[in-house]
């Protein structure tokens, strides 16, 4: 009897897992950052024929296995391939046209021509060693130079995931109703197109430097004990903050509004504070960083002892998947270890 | 040779840790932002949970000049749970309370907040990990309600 019932689950379970259906898992997964039509966001645009039409599904299936590490992209690592080859027949469903099909063999070019031709032509929009616009794909709220965000191309994902022919592909046909032209158009030879590809190409072999920064920090917060009273240290803070060029928002018990006013642990103390310019700035970095908000210092006491204690930036900013951001993070620890030493002196 | 351990230790730590899609919970909805912020309250109530403030992050952008759609973080928590936090790890205390990232694109609205799995690092062996599968999955719950909402 178990048998049966065990065999029948298996059975249902295979039947589930077994046709994953593509349109909720892009919806659970991806709709967040590309939109639930695939018009863009915090992702960049992946509905345009443009885009479809230039990309096979290996393409997307790497890209989505892999992300693109530091590009905010995620990997999808928890996802199976059925899983994952629903999500792209889903993507298909956009366009009506045929995926494309591309051969893995190398294109040989004069990389160290391609290396001038990318300075001239490419640098401006994906960074002077390919490492992608700023900020992150399609931002409607925010003021922006491009109205989508270059891709990173310098990027172990997208370089894992692109085959030499399909770079050359975009390269020729540019992607329509983006700012990425055609370089036929544009006057470039079959040629220097090829060169361009293998310049692209070599950065295979030597992965920029950003990629490995930020990954050693293993302490998950900044904290330091006070030699003053409660009272005396929060003074001591307000102060620290104001100096380090941040407004103070306000002063309140860790408790507040989860119990009735009175009821509130008054041990337990945070300051919040903000400074508008820093944070005008990250947001058109990343939307996201609303976690990081307000700034926040949080003073405790127990047993008669005071310790002050901020989050680590620089752990949090990992989750981010967001090279740039990792540079205003560390700016954020740099201000956080100040204001809690100023503090405590 | 006795040194080994401590060099594969070092070189892990180097290597590149790529963005990993449970890090963060993300959800769209297609309403726009007043309509998905009532949606949001009303489902982080109906979960047991507290709202004890909204920080409107817009308000404060504006008014130093600077130009922004709306953009708010919601502290939500239970009091019991953030009780047995701040005892049992205080370490946790910095991250305390929990929040949710709330702001507008276009005309639709994006929710995003950090996956519980990563306090759990922070706590340690101090709370059992199932606390936060359950957090997790309330995230993940009350994500889904906005989500759905219409
Ligand atoms: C946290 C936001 C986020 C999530 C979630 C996300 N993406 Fe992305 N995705 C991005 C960003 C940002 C880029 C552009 C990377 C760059 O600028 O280098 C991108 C790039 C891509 C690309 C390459 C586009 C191109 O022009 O080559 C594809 C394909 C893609 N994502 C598919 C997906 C799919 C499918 C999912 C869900 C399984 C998903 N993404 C989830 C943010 C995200
Ligand atoms: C005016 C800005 C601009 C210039 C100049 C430009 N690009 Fe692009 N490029 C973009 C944008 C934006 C995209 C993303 C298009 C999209 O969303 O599909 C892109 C996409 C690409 C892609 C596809 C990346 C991916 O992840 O799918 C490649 C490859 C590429 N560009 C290479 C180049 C090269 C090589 C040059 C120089 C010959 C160049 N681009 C010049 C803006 C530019």
């Amino acid at each position: 009897m178990h048998l049966i019932i065990g065999l029948l689950l298996l059975v249902i379970t295979t039947v589930v897992v077994g046709e994953p259906r593509g349109g909720e898992l892009y919806s659970a997964h991806c709709s967040a950052c590309h939109g639930d039509t695939g018009g863009g966001g915090v992702g960049v645009p992946l509905s345009l024929p443009s885009f479809l039409d230039s990309v096979d599904d290996k393409f997307l299936r790497m890209t989505i296995r892999h992300g693109r590490p530091g590009r905010v992209m995620p990997a999808f690592s928890q996802l199976s391939d059925a899983q994952i080859d629903a999500i792209v027949r889903f993507i298909r469903s956009w366009s009506k046209e045929p995926a494309p099909e591309f051969s893995d063999e190398p294109i040989r070019g004069d990389a160290q021509h391609g290396k001038q031709l990318f300075a001239s032509e490419c640098a401006d929009c994906h960074g002077e060693k390919g490492e992608g616009g700023r900020g992150t794909g399609v931002t409607f709220s925010r003021k922006r130079d491009l109205p989508i965000t270059p891709p990173a191309l310098n990027n172990p994902g997208f370089l894992a995931a692109a085959s030499d022919e399909m770079i050359r592909h975009t390269l020729k046909t540019g992607r329509l109703g983006t700012p990425m032209d055609s370089f036929l158009a544009d006057g470039l030879s079959e040629q220097d197109i090829d060169d361009l590809v293998s310049y692209v190409r070599s950065w295979e072999k030597q992965l920029p430097v950003t990629e490995k920064r930020a990954v050693t920090v293993a302490e998950t917060t900044i904290s330091v004990e006070s030699p003053y009273t409660l009272k005396e240290t929060i003074e001591n803070l307000k102060d620290a903050i104001v100096s380090q060029n941040f407004i103070l928002i306000r002063e309140d018990t860790l408790e507040h509004g989860l119990v009735r006013e009175g009821e509130e642990d008054p041990s337990e103390v945070i300051l919040h504070f903000c400074n508008f310019k820093f944070l005008y700035e990250a947001l058109a970095v990343d939307p996201r960083v609303g976690m990081f908000l307000p700034c926040q210092v949080t003073v405790t006491e127990v047993a008669g002892k005071v310790t002050v204690a901020t989050i680590n930036p620089l752990y949090l900013s990992r989750l981010f998947n967001n090279a740039e951001l990792s540079e205003y993070c560390e700016k954020m620890h740099e201000v956080y270890a100040l204001i809690l030493e100023d503090a405590t002196l | 040779m006795k040194h080994l351990p401590g060099v594969i230790l070092f070189t892990l730590l180097l290597l590149p840790r790529p963005g990993i899609a449970e890090d963060m919970i993300m959800t769209r909805s297609v309403l726009a932002f007043p309509e998905a912020m009532l949606a949001l309250q009303e489902s982080i109530a109906a979960h047991g949970y507290t709202v004890s403030r909204v920080q409107r992050i817009d308000i404060g952008l504006t008014g130093m000049g600077y130009k922004t759609d709306k953009y708010r973080i919601v502290f939500a928590g239970k009091i019991d749970e953030i009780r047995e936090l701040t005892d049992k790890a205080p370490q946790l205390t910095p991250y305390l309370p929990p929040k949710i990232s709330i702001f507008a694109e276009g005309d639709q609205t994006i929710l995003v907040t950090i996956n519980p799995k990563r306090y759990a690092e922070i706590a340690g062996d101090a709370i059992a990990p199932v606390f936060f599968d359950r957090w997790e999955s309330d995230l993940r719950s009350i994500f889904y309600d906005v989500n759905t909402a219409r």
